[in-house]
C-alpha cells in the first residue's frame, strides 16, 4: 500500500484513530494479546482484582519509566537506575531511623538523593558533553561504591516509614492501591509538563536537533541537566515506593528495573535517538512488560526460561514496529 | 619525517593508556609487599587477561559507533558452556573449545544479525538478547558448579619458562590472529569508515553490512574466548548476573581509557587492553594501600567519572560553540 492510499484511508477515520501513533496502538494491541493467551491459562486473567493487582506492581516501572522517557526523549540514556533506585531506598529508610524528624523527611530526603545524582548525570552530559551512556554508568558505580561503603556490603536493617509503606501498599481510594494513584500523579505532571509547557517543547526539539534548539535561542544545556535531575530523583522515588512496598531497601533491588524501563519506553514507540515519543506509549509499554512478566510467573517458568522468552518478545515485539528507516 | 608523526598522531590514544598502565602497575608493584615478581605479574596478567578479553570484543562494536552491551553476559554464556564441554581427554577437550568459541561466534551473529537485518538500535538489542543470553546461562548452571580439563587450565594460566604468564601469550596470539587480520582487511578498513562517517562510507561503495557484521560476530568471539579464560581460572561455571554486567560496564571503562572514541572511527584494540589492564590496576590499588576492600566500588567509580571527564578538555579547544551539540 502505498503512502498516499494510507493517507486518504486514514483521513475517512475519526480523529481520535488518525492521532493514534501506530505504534502505541500496536502496543495496545500486545497487550489485549497478552491478555487473550493469559485467560486462555486461567480466567482469573480477566478479573478486576488480578488486573488492578497488576496495575500496582505496574506503577513502580511506571514511576522509573517516566524519568527514563524524558531522558530518551532527548535522545540520551539514563543507565544510572539500578543504583540510584536503591540509593533512594536505602537513604529514605536511613532518614526514617533518625527520629520523628527523619520519618517526616523520609520520602524527600530520598528523592532528593536521587536528584543529586542525577545532577552529576546532568552535569556531564550536558556541560562537559560525556556521551550519556558513560557518565550515567560512572554515576552507577559511584553511587553504588557510596551504599557499599555506608552499608557495609549487607542489606541495611533500617526499616521504611509508615508513611512510605501507606503510599505503596495503602488504599486512599477505595479499590485504588495508592501506587496507581501516585503513578497516575507523576503521569498526569509528566504529560503537563511535555505538552502544556516550554519545558516540554525544548525537550523535543532538543531530542530532534539540539543545534537547531541551541540557535533558536535555548539553554539547552540547563534542560538538558534539569532532565537528568528529574529522572534521578523519579528514579529514587520509585526506590522509595518500592522500599515500602517490600517495607525496606535491599542492595539490588533495582537491578530489576534498568531494561524493563528502557523497554517499556522504546516499546511504547518512543525513539531512542530523541525527539519522538508520548507518555501514552510509555504508559502501554509499563503495562505490557508487568504482564509478560506477571504471565511468565504464572505459568511457573524457572528464571532461566523467563529470561529467555523476555529478552525474545522485546526483540520481536522490535521488529514488529521498533525498526529505523531503511537508508537508502 | 613525517610519517612517524601520523603514526604517533594516530596511536595517542593507545599510547596514553599505556601510560597510564605503566604509571598505575609501577605505583602497584612499588607499595606491594611482595614487590616485583614473576608471582605478582603473574596474577595480575591472569585478571587483566579477562577483562582485555572482553574490551577488545566490546572495540570492535564501538569503532563501528554502536555498542554490546551483551559482551558481559556473552562471556557468562561461555563461561557456563566451558564448564561442561571442555573437559576429558585432549581430543574432547578441543572439540569442547571449539563449540565454546563457536557459540560466541553465534551469539555475536545473533545480535548483528537483529541490529543490522532489523535495524534496531544496537543499544537496546543488544540489552534484549544479552537478558536472553543470561537465561541461557542460568538454564545451563542453575548452580555453579562443573569442572574444566585441568592440565590445560593449568597450562594456560601458569608461566612460561618460570616468568612469562602463558595468559598474556594467549591474550597476544589472539591479537595477532583476530585483531591484527581484521584491522588491516577491506572489512576492517571499512568497520572504520562507517563509524567515523557511516553515509560517506555508504556514498563510496564500502561493505559497510559486511563490516558492521563481522564487527558484532567478532565480538562474540573474543567474549567467548573470555569466558574459556574465566573457566580456566576458576575450574567452574557460574551464571551471576552482577558478574556479567560488571564485565560489561568495566568493558566499557577499559574501552575508554584506552583511548577508543564512543562516537566511533578512532581507536584500537591494543589501546583497550592497556586500558584493561589499567582499570584493573587501579581498582587492585586499594588493596596494597591496606585499605578496606569496601571502598573497592567506590573507587573504581570515582575513577570511571574522573576519567571520562577528562574528555571534557577537547571542550576548551572548541572554537564554534555549535561543535558542542553533535
Amino acid at each position: 500500500m502505498s503512502e498516499t492510499t494510507m493517507g486518504r484511508l486514514a483521513a475517512r477515520m475519526p480523529k481520535f484513530v488518525r492521532r493514534l501513533d501506530p505504534a502505541v496502538a500496536t502496543a495496545f494491541a500486545c497487550i489485549v494479546l497478552l491478555l487473550a493467551v493469559g485467560s486462555l491459562y486461567s480466567t482469573s486473567f480477566l478479573s478486576p482484582e488480578y488486573l488492578l493487582q497488576q496495575l500496582k506492581v505496574a506503577s513502580f516501572l511506571g514511576v522509573i519509566a517516566t524519568g527514563m522517557m524524558l531522558v530518551i526523549l532527548l535522545g540520551q540514556i539514563d543507565l544510572s537506575v539500578p543504583w540510584v533506585v536503591s540509593a533512594g531506598a536505602m537513604m529514605a529508610c536511613a532518614a526514617a531511623a533518625q527520629g520523628p524528624l527523619g520519618l517526616v523527611l523520609a520520602i524527600p530526603f530520598g528523592v532528593l538523593c536521587g536528584v543529586l545524582l542525577g545532577l552529576v548525570n546532568g552535569v556531564g552530559v550536558a556541560y562537559l558533553r560525556i556521551p550519556s551512556m558513560i557518565v550515567t554508568l560512572a554515576t552507577n558505580a559511584v553511587a553504588q561504591g557510596l551504599m557499599v561503603v555506608y552499608t557495609g556490603g549487607f542489606s541495611p536493617q533500617d526499616s521504611a516509614s509508615a508513611a512510605m509503606r501507606w503510599l505503596a501498599t495503602g488504599f486512599l481510594l477505595p479499590g485504588v492501591p495508592n501506587a496507581v494513584v501516585v503513578w497516575a500523579v507523576v503521569g498526569a505532571a509528566m504529560v503537563f509538563a511535555l505538552t502544556r509547557t516550554g519545558f516540554g517543547r525544548i525537550v523535543y526539539a532538543i531530542g530532534n536537533r539540539e543545534r537547531a534548539a541551541y540557535l533558536s535561542g535555548v539553554d539547552t544545556r540547563r534542560i538538558v541537566m534539569v532532565a537528568f535531575a528529574v529522572s534521578g530523583g523519579l528514579s529514587a522515588f520509585g526506590g522509595v515506593l518500592l522500599a515500602g512496598y517490600a517495607s525496606k531497601a535491599a542492595q539490588s533491588m533495582g537491578d530489576a528495573y534498568l531494561l524493563p524501563a528502557i523497554a517499556a519506553v522504546v516499546l511504547g514507540g518512543a525513539s531512542i535517538l530523541g525527539g519522538k515519543g508520548s507518555y501514552l506509549g510509555t504508559v502501554a509499554g509499563v503495562i505490557l512488560i508487568t504482564l509478560l512478566q506477571s504471565i511468565l510467573s504464572v505459568m511457573q517458568m524457572p528464571e532461566a526460561g523467563r529470561q529467555i522468552t523476555y529478552g525474545v518478545v522485546i526483540v520481536a515485539m522490535l521488529l514488529l514496529y521498533g525498526r529505523a528507516p531503511a537508508s537508502r | 619525517m613525517t610519517d612517524w608523526r601520523y603514526w604517533l598522531a594516530g596511536q595517542r590514544g593507545t599510547l596514553t593508556a599505556l601510560a597510564i598502565f605503566v604509571v598505575m602497575f609501577a605505583i602497584y608493584t612499588a607499595n606491594h609487599p611482595a614487590g616485583l615478581t614473576a608471582n605478582v605479574v603473574q596474577t595480575a596478567a591472569n585478571k587483566g587477561v579477562l577483562l582485555a578479553f572482553v574490551a577488545m570484543a566490546q572495540t570492535l562494536v564501538v569503532i563501528t559507533a554502536g555498542i554490546d552491551l551483551s559482551v558481559g553476559m556473552i562471556f557468562i554464556l561461555t563461561n557456563c558452556l566451558a564448564s561442561w564441554l571442555v573437559v576429558g581427554s585432549p581430543v574432547e577437550t578441543a572439540f569442547g573449545v571449539a563449540v565454546v568459541l563457536l557459540a560466541g561466534l553465534l551469539c555475536g551473529m545473533l545480535n548483528g544479525a537483529i541490529v543490522i537485518l532489523g535495524r534496531l538500535q544496537p543499544i537496546v538489542a543488544t540489552i534484549a538478547t544479552g537478558g536472553a543470553y543470561f537465561g541461557l546461562a542460568l538454564l545451563l548452571r542453575p548452580s555453579p558448579g562443573g569442572s574444566v580439563n585441568e592440565d590445560l587450565a593449568d597450562m594456560l594460566t601458569g608461566r612460561i619458562l618460570g616468568v612469562v604468564p602463558t595468559s598474556l601469550v594467549a591474550l597476544a596470539a589472539v591479537v595477532l590472529l583476530v585483531w591484527v587480520p581484521f584491522s588491516r582487511s577491506v572489512t576492517g578498513r571499512a568497520a572504520y569508515a562507517v563509524g567515523s562517517a557511516e553515509a560517506a562510507a555508504y556514498m563510496s561503495g564500502m561493505p559497510i553490512r559486511r563490516a558492521k557484521f563481522m564487527a558484532y560476530a567478532l565480538s562474540g568471539l573474543l567474549a567467548a574466548v573470555g569466558g574459556l579464560f574465566l573457566t580456566f581460572f576458576t575450574y567452574t561455571g557460574e551464571a551471576a548476573y552482577a558478574s556479567g554486567n560488571a564485565y560489561t560496564l568495566f568493558s566499557i571503562a577499559a574501552v575508554v581509557l584506552g583511548g577508543v572514541s564512543l562516537f566511533g572511527g578512532r581507536g584500537s584494540a591494543i589501546g583497550a587492553i592497556f586500558g584493561a589492564f589499567a582499570f584493573r590496576t587501579i581498582g587492585d590499588l586499594l588493596f596494597v594501600f591496606d585499605f578496606d576492600p569496601l571502598w573497592q566500588p567506590l573507587f573504581q567509580g570515582v575513577v570511571l567519572m574522573i576519567a571520562v571527564s577528562f574528555g571534557a578538555f577537547a571542550l576548551i579547544r572548541v572554537r564554534n560553540r555549535l561543535e558542542w551539540f553533535g
